[in-house]
């Protein structure tokens, strides 16, 4: 006989389930949507013043802005300054905030917000062009100052990592015993003194100017850092201290660009920043940075408000079918028809369960009652069930129109359920009364009302409603479960029951 | 509350309803066969076919206006059967036992007139009882006398009896008692009683109600665990033959025994129910096993494999 294999179905359903994790975790970490609802993502709002006092000039005020900082991704952005024009220019200069305006006199403030997530995800230099050591000259006395500083640099350190450390070791902290570093930071400051060294030795290098995260504060400046090449990626060192990496609360506002900021047609100009820490949704955080990339493009977020409400609720249906189908196989709980259950569940959801649960044993209490009455006059099935929609809406408008009367909103809720349904719920109820008793109804329809009970517990729960719609690939998982029950042999909770007897069958 | 393990079934070796519909419906009965059992006259053609004796069909009535010479159809005749020949569970079968000028008489002594039957006939053809309200066809069959033996247990009704067949071997059989709560049905879940039937030698060995066990019918008052039942041997070959004649793999045959004509195919039925495990008080999966595991080319009249189950289920 076909005893076909079962091993190819259960692959197919292993890949199904995992098929379905993969691709919701995968959005997860790539889009960062939240696997649980309401769940906060802390951000940091900072806040860039630009301060400068205009002569009378066309003015053109261009600030640099971080450009895929380490550690952070910048989210909204969000200039604001009258009467200014204002644009975001990506070049070779890096990402910079242009401010123009055809005449300005007296002391002006520019203000630019921007929102940072700390992210884990690093941005690679793949694809830019490899970062070559510029040219530098020194001139005498400097020259034989810093040939001498780097010899004696190279003499304690081999890489490029360790020449910075030693080095930024030297002007830094041995700067008072050592003559060549006063001199040489005599001429320079020592960031920018530390950085031409490094390329005149041809380590790639470059300034950067770091902020540091603090929550509430205002009027911070930049910190000095300076960033060196060492053949795979830059690496970040603290001027100042010559502390190696670049600490978790710092982010990066300036990385290689060659001026923070630069006024024409005005004087004095300063930058200050403001820091405020944020906890926002991290839905809404993952639906703003939505913004057309390739993993998002199965989301439903692009569909405009209407679609995506009727899709929240048809991917809800799955998990209704799937606990149908749990209730029938596995606990074997009768109900009247395979899915109205979750029909009447939908209904529920819109009309609040007590409410429809009352409208929906009135319709059919009522409607039995008059299905009796048509049942009497022998018509055919369709007819017979034509006549019962027509019954049901009566029954509708009179329950909508008393309970209005009455004053309760509640009677209108019954338009919520479908009508058709209502129809042969009541049919199917009526015949089963004929054939089986009232004992069988009574079994079937607290079955139905059960499971459908459930089943609107289930997508009333935050989670599910969140899962379904922000993961709609879940329902991989959910098919791939019911592919599974379809294959259960073993008993049905009910049958616990009913088997009993056999129990004492075998002890006559 | 009291529940029975999962682990306990097992070992009683009770087949469950998932695994009757994952294992057996679904691996042994084609769909495509279905059709002929849920189709009375089509099993009563089939069944001729292979000399599998049924109630004799007396008319057939496809088209309303056939309704109109129903009277003239029938006149010869004292007691007959009405019944859709796609109707499920007993639904739409009129049994008229005797009749009296233009007065019809039921079983239970009540009197219709011919318009009546007209008007059921007529609902039959309209489809009022078949499956999704498809036209039917009316079969009206030549009633049963049950044998007086089995008729004396049964409240009202003809007593039928149930076999089992798997892939051409009878492995469990029943007889089915109406009483007052079934309403004269011979339904086991309306009230009827299901009495096991020890399939090697025709005699009652267990019997429940509603599931539970009785020892007497609750409405004759008959003691149920003496009931011999005659031409056992014919019943099982004929159960079996109707393996060939359906080629369903897993059926249930359901029999009537009649005062003359003897055993008789009443219907077939392609998702036979699992309270026969409970009217026996034996699970199925041995047997069932036994039967798998067999070597079937051996044994291939439908006689020879009566006698194989009556030697390996005694």
């Amino acid at each position: 006989m076909t005893t076909r294999s079962r091993m190819p179905f259960y692959v197919a359903v292993f890949i199904l389930i995992s098929l379905g994790l993969v691709l919701a975790m995968l959005r997860h970490t790539n889009l960062g949507i939240p696997l649980f609802p309401g769940e906060q993502k802390q951000v940091w709002l900072v806040e860039a013043r630009v301060d400068f006092v205009a002569t009378g000039e066309p003015v053109l005020a261009s600030l640099n802005l971080p450009l895929n900082p380490p550690g952070f991704r910048h989210s909204s952005e969000l200039a604001a300054s009258p009467g200014y024009g204002f644009s975001i220019i990506e070049g070779q200069q890096g990402r910079r905030a242009e401010w123009s305006k055809s005449y300005a006199q007296g002391p002006q403030t520019l203000y630019f917000k921007t929102q940072f997530v700390p992210t884990d995800y690093e941005h690679d230099a793949l694809g830019e062009a490899e970062p070559q050591a510029s040219l530098v000259f020194w001139e005498e006395p400097q020259a034989t100052a810093v040939n001498e500083l780097l010899q004696e640099v190279q003499r304690k350190s081999s890489t490029p990592e360790s020449v910075t450390r030693e080095l930024l070791k030297i002007l830094g902290t041995e700067r008072l015993i050592n003559q060549n570093a006063e001199l040489l930071l005599a001429s320079k400051p020592l960031p920018r003194l530390s950085v031409d060294m490094l390329n005149y030795m041809g380590i790639p290098a470059r300034l950067a100017e770091g902020l540091t995260l603090e929550d509430a504060r205002r009027r911070q400046t930049l910190q000095p850092y300076i960033q060196i090449y060492n053949g795979e990626n830059w690496r970040t060192y603290n001027a100042n201290t010559g502390e190696q990496g670049l600490p978790d609360d710092v982010l990066l506002w300036r990385q290689g660009a060659s001026s923070l900021l630069d006024v024409a047609g005005g004087s004095g100009s300063t930058v200050s920043f403001s820091i405020l820490r944020q906890t926002v949704s991290a839905l809404q955080l993952a639906k703003k940075d939505m913004a057309p990339s390739k993993s998002s493009f199965f989301s439903l977020h692009y569909l405009p408000v209407e679609e995506q409400s009727m899709f929240r609720m048809l991917l809800l249906l799955p998990l209704g079918a799937l606990l149908v189908a749990f209730m029938r196989i596995v606990i074997g709980i009768k109900t009247s028809g395979t899915f109205m259950p979750v029909l009447i569940a939908i209904a529920f959801v819109q009309t609040s369960l007590l409410p429809g649960l009352i409208a929906f044993i009135t319709v059919v209490g009522l409607g039995l009652m008059l299905r009796g009455y048509l049942a009497r006059l022998n018509l055919l099935l369709v007819s017979r069930i034509s006549a019962l929609i027509l019954l049901v809406i009566f029954i509708t408008i009179a329950l909508s129109i008393l309970g209005y009367q009455a004053g309760y909103s509640t009677g209108m809720t019954v338009t919520f359920f479908p009508m058709v349904i209502l129809a042969w719920t009541i049919e199917r109820m009526s015949i089963l009364w004929e054939e089986e008793g009232g004992h069988e109804v009574a079994v079937q329809g607290a079955g139905s009302l059960f499971v459908a009970i459930c089943t609107y517990f289930v997508m009333m729960m935050p989670l599910a409603g969140h899962l379904t719609f922000n993961f709609p690939e879940l329902h991989l998982v959910t098919l791939g479960l019911i592919l599974l029950m379809g294959n259960y042999t073993g008993y049905k909770l009910s049958e616990l029951r009913r088997f009993r007897p056999m129990k004492k069958a075998n002890q006559p | 509350m009291s529940w029975i393990t999962p682990a306990k079934l097992d070992q009683l070796g009770v087949l469950g309803m998932n695994r009757r519909n994952v294992d057996f419906i679904g691996r042994y009965n084609d769909r495509t066969l279905f059709p002929l059992v849920d189709n009375k006259l089509k099993t009563k053609l089939i069944a001729a076919e292979f000399e599998i004796k049924t109630p004799a069909l007396l008319q057939v009535l496809e088209y309303q206006h056939q309704i109109s010479h129903f009277r003239e159809l029938i006149e010869s005749l004292d007691g007959f059967v009405i019944k859709p020949a796609k109707g499920s569970g007993g639904k739409g079968i009129t049994v008229i036992t005797h009749r009296d000028g233009d007065f019809y008489f039921k079983p239970s002594g009540v009197a219709v007139d011919l318009a009546t039957l007209e008007r059921h006939l007529s609902n039959i053809l309209a489809g009022l009882y078949s499956l999704g309200g498809s036209p039917d066809v009316a079969i009206v069959e030549q009633l049963i006398q049950p044998s007086s033996l089995l008729r004396q247990y049964s409240h009202q009704g003809v007593p039928d009896i149930r076999i089992l067949v798997f892939q051409g071997y009878p492995v469990m059989a029943m007889l089915r008692l109406a009483t007052v709560a079934s309403d004269g049905k011979a339904n086991l879940h309306q009230g009827a009683v299901g009495v096991g039937i020890n399939i090697a030698t025709g005699h009652s060995v267990h019997a429940v109600q509603f599931d539970q066990r009785v020892t007497h019918h609750p409405d004759t008052n008959m003691r149920l665990d003496d009931i011999l039942i005659n031409d056992w041997p014919d019943m099982l070959a004929m159960a079996a033959s109707c393996y060939e004649a359906s080629g369903l793999g897993y059926l249930g045959v359901d029999l009537v025994l009649d005062e003359q004509a003897g055993p008789l195919l009443l219907e077939l039925n392609a998702r036979p129910g699992l309270a026969i495990q409970m009217a026996n008080g034996q699970g199925l999966l041995p047997r069932l096993a036994k039967i798998e595991n067999m070597n079937h080319k051996k044994y291939c009249s439908p006689e020879h494999r009566a006698a194989v189950v009556m030697q390996a289920f005694g």
